[in-house]
């Protein structure tokens, strides 16, 4: 998996490891190119009255910050960048004129990319080339972040040398999806740029367009006591495995998996994700009782701190424990708490609140969901319940061969820009459940239908559906 | 790395030397070790104080975390001095968070608490904090948003703009942690909704109120009109042959609700407009399982000026509803949990929110919003429909 050989090419902890050194672009000097006191009486090629405003107030400001960005390419040689220099400061410019007539300055669409490809990059151009030149070209690269978006200094100070170099210097860290975003650059430097990821970084683009969209997760078991299964691992396998459906397009329109380790949601993938991973048990909650009675006693801090600005008063475990649980599956005796697991819905509540004494069951898996999405067509959806229950292990096979199933039944079926989710809902959630070979389960409801308007197939119904109307007559004259 | 216009970019052998389908770099090699060490084997967490976690392992051992804010679009000299501070407090580890905000993990509370100073006192020159350290718990954290005029094509609003503004308004819900719960703030520019605005407590949503204007002379050559008519949810867009004999579409004002999706398929039906577009406001979504279910947001506020570069309304909106909230709500209860269990003709009584017919659902299962019952809650806005009935 990755680039064979090289899986372990940034890691500190390996002798050998690749560094920035090995990389790098810009000297020292060129990095360190202009003074706090230059910084402070810089003035950007365009006015901007408007975005000024927004270098006020406590919250970080992205026009200082691309004032910022401006002034280190002005300092640069023009040979240091492949793209023009006042690409920040046009930027700003652009958004001014957008702050003062109130709409964008974007023309529509734009389609670009690398050979091979059929997606990662978003093409952008200018409507006002010959004000704002610096961005008349402004195309967006998306590049596949690291599990967890960990990194190390070494190889986040590369892709920054790729992204200044190359592009703008200006990013989103991250894309909603999850990607590492270079925004700005133009389409002579897509290639070269892919080159470097791929030869340097040793990093792939991420998706756009009718496909697999980056997957993304939450940090797992990386740093969360709550995870049941290991979100960063699962999150990388799949990516491998499903690159040729990632990069190139070949589905009725996008489809997203996201990683969720507990049904705290840290990764939104209920909301966010066609095909949602989301960690679950279905043994019973390890209960400390000793820790329990810490919380009672205010030695620990209720819900791990998270609401001590504010005096709420002592900790009442009937109030904000027993009493909440959505279930109403808990007992507190004054002395010993206790959970008929047999009827928790793992909601998350009584783990939350006090962390330090109940943990979530040992025996782990996750359960999957389908089908969210935004509003745009037939209105916004959450993921529906599919499979309660499935264990995660890698390679992940039994995960990978229903998956599979989903996406070739969609991809067959599904109707042009049509997602998942508007699809099981175009057809119902039971022809789903046939494609994926699954018996219906009650779990998969809210509640039963109150419609009477059931299909049945023929072959349930005893003697079919072919009926003579002779034989009807012969019992019921016309 | 290369360098010059090309770089390693060969054009006579495109295809010579490319490496595809590598995916990401793999994770564990950006873990930092202690992480390494305890992956997998934590027992719990506490929160010391905002913006700085603690995670206990098994092991005994323990790392801590401080989570500063992000304002997402970030200059690569932004994130080199992000490297700087982890190189110097973190071994070279650094992280970001699904909300946009960055951690710098520690293994021990006195280094995390040298790190929160040194975030904490890292302003630009203009006096906005670089690294505000917060985020964490009962608080508002990271507000997550999408392009808005610094790159989309079809947005009604800016994306980042209003973002700062609502964060500066709401500054003090990031440093601290003391609302009932949780309250997440979502941004979106159009109502494709990259991100979590139909899913959060309050969220902010770009909104049109202008139907497209057919651009005839480009449509035939820009569009595919049949994918231009089913781009449509209400169906409002006919194909039609203009007096020149051009093809081209017609729109039925009194069936488009401007939601954008022609234009996203088709270059020649824009609709952007400085006085028609406008901001909608949210509230009540959540994503975890934690006692409710999950819920969307639901729309409160149908339509408040674009009004750059502040959006004063706007941030008075956002604002008011969180005191409201703040003040009312009990323990734990999400915005959502709290508007239902007072009842959402409560919750405009309280926020002091007008409620217009914009809001009543009239999309197909707008049914299931209404209220098939005679429970309910007298407020002056039932006062007022029974005065002009002559009911009393």
């Amino acid at each position: 998996m990755g680039i064979p050989g090289q899986e372990h090419l940034w890691d500190k902890e390996v002798k050998g490891h690749r560094t920035y050194n090995d990389i790098r672009i810009f000297t020292d000097e060129q990095l360190k190119n202009y003074t706090e006191e230059e910084l402070k009486n810089f003035k950007p090629k365009h006015d901007t009255p408007m975005l000024d405003e927004l270098e006020k107030g406590p919250w970080p400001s992205f026009v200082s910050d691309i004032k910022r960005e401006a002034l280190h390419r002005k300092k640069l040689a023009q040979d240091d960048m492949m793209i023009p220099r006042d690409v920040a400061d046009d930027l700003l410019g652009q958004v001014e004129l957008s702050y003062v007539e109130k709409e964008t300055h974007w023309k529509h669409g734009g389609i670009v990319g690398v050979l091979g490809y059929g997606g990662g990059v978003v093409g952008r151009y200018s409507d006002q080339q010959a004000k704002f030149p610096g961005v008349a070209h402004f195309h967006t690269y998306r590049i596949n972040q690291p599990g967890g978006k960990f990194y190390t200094t070494d190889w986040l100070r590369g892709f920054c040398d790729i992204c200044e170099y190359r592009g703008s210097g200006i990013t989103n860290m991250h894309g909603s999806t999850g990607d590492m975003v270079i925004l700005g650059t133009t389409s002579d430097q897509l290639e070269p740029i892919f080159f470097d990821l791929t030869h340097d970084l040793g990093v792939d683009i991420g998706g756009s367009g009718g496909n697999l969209r980056t997957p993304s997760d939450c940090l797992g078991k990386a740093r969360c006591e709550f995870a049941c299964f290991d979100t960063m691992d699962m999150c990388y396998d799949m990516t491998m495995t499903y690159q040729d459906e990632l990069h190139r397009p070949a589905f009725p329109y996008k489809f997203k998996f996201k990683f969720d380790g507990c049904p705290n949601g840290c990764v939104a993938s209920i909301a966010r994700s066609d095909c949602a991973f989301i960690g679950t048990w279905k043994d019973d909650i390890r209960i400390n009782q000793e820790a329990v009675k810490e919380y009672i006693a205010g030695k620990i801090p209720r819900n791990g701190g998270e609401m001590t600005g504010r005096d709420w008063g002592a900790f009442n475990i009937q109030e904000e424990v027993i009493e909440r649980c959505p279930t109403q599956c808990m007992n507190w005796d004054g002395n010993k708490i206790s959970i008929n697991n047999g009827e928790c819905t793992r909601c998350m509540h009584c783990i939350d609140v006090m962390p330090e004494a109940l943990r979530v069951g040992a025996d782990q898996g996750l359960s999957l969901l389908f089908g969210a999405k935004a509003p745009i067509l037939e209105g916004a959806r959450l993921a529906t319940l599919v499979i309660p229950f499935i264990y995660a292990k890698s390679p992940y096979d039994n995960i990978k061969a229903v998956v599979r199933k989903a996406i070739d039944w969609w991809t067959e079926e599904g109707k042009n820009r049509e997602r998942i989710g508007e699809l099981i809902n175009r057809v119902g959630l039971g022809t789903f459940l046939d494609v994926l070979g699954i018996p219906a389960m009650p779990q998969m409801v809210k509640e039963p239908r109150s419609n009477a308007y059931m299909f049945f197939k023929e072959s349930e119904v005893p003697g079919g559906w072919k009926r003579d109307i002779k034989d009807y007559r012969k019992r019921h004259p016309a | 790395m290369s360098k010059g216009k090309l770089g390693y970019f060969n054009p006579k052998k495109p295809m010579e030397n490319r490496i595809t389908d590598c995916g990401p770099q793999r994770y564990e090699q950006f873990l930092p070790p202690v992480i390494r060490k305890n992956y997998g084997k934590w027992v719990s967490h506490r929160i010391l104080e905002p913006g700085l976690l603690m995670h206990v392992s098994e092991t005994g051992d323990k790392v801590y975390t401080v989570r500063c804010g992000g304002a997402r679009t970030m200059s690569v000299e932004h994130i080199r001095e992000i490297c700087d501070i982890a190189d110097k407090h973190c071994g070279g580890y650094v992280r970001w968070t699904t909300r946009n905000n960055v951690e710098f993990i520690t293994d021990s509370e006195e280094k995390a608490k040298a790190l929160k100073k040194d975030l904490d006192a890292r302003k630009f020159p203009a006096g906005s904090h670089k690294f505000p350290v917060g985020g964490t718990g009962f608080g508002i954290t990271g507000i997550v948003h999408t392009q808005g005029w610094i790159h989309c094509h079809c947005p009604a609003t800016d994306a980042s703009g209003v973002v700062k503004s609502t964060a500066d308004v709401l500054f003090e819900h990031f440093t601290d942690m003391k609302l009932p719960a949780k309250l997440r703030i979502a941004l979106a520019c159009c109502l494709n909704m990259c991100g979590a605005v139909h899913c959060s407590d309050i969220a902010i949503l770009g909104y049109h109120r202008k139907p497209p204007i057919v651009d005839d002379k480009m449509i035939g050559g820009a569009c595919e009109i049949p994918l231009v008519i089913a781009a449509c949810p209400l169906y409002a867009i006919k194909p039609v042959t203009t007096p020149e004999g051009k093809k081209s579409v017609s729109v039925n004002y009194d069936k488009c609700m401007f939601c954008g999706n022609c234009y996203t398929m088709c270059a020649a039906m824009p609709l952007a407009d400085s006085e028609g577009d406008c901001i909608n406001i949210l509230v009540g979504g959540k994503i975890s399982n934690r006692i409710t279910k999950p819920k969307f947001s639901k729309i409160v506020v149908a339509a408040l000026p674009n009004n750059p570069p502040r959006w004063p309304e706007v941030t008075d909106t956002v604002k008011k509803i969180v005191d409201v909230y703040a003040s009312d709500a009990k323990k734990y209860e999400r915005i959502g949990d709290w508007a239902e269990r007072i009842g959402w003709e409560k919750f405009f009584e309280k926020t002091g929110l007008p409620f217009t017919w914009h809001v009543i659902d009239d999309y197909r299962l707008a049914y299931d919003t209404l209220r098939t019952s005679t429970q309910f809650k007298f407020t002056e806005q039932a006062w007022a429909v029974s005065k002009t009935v002559g009911g009393i």
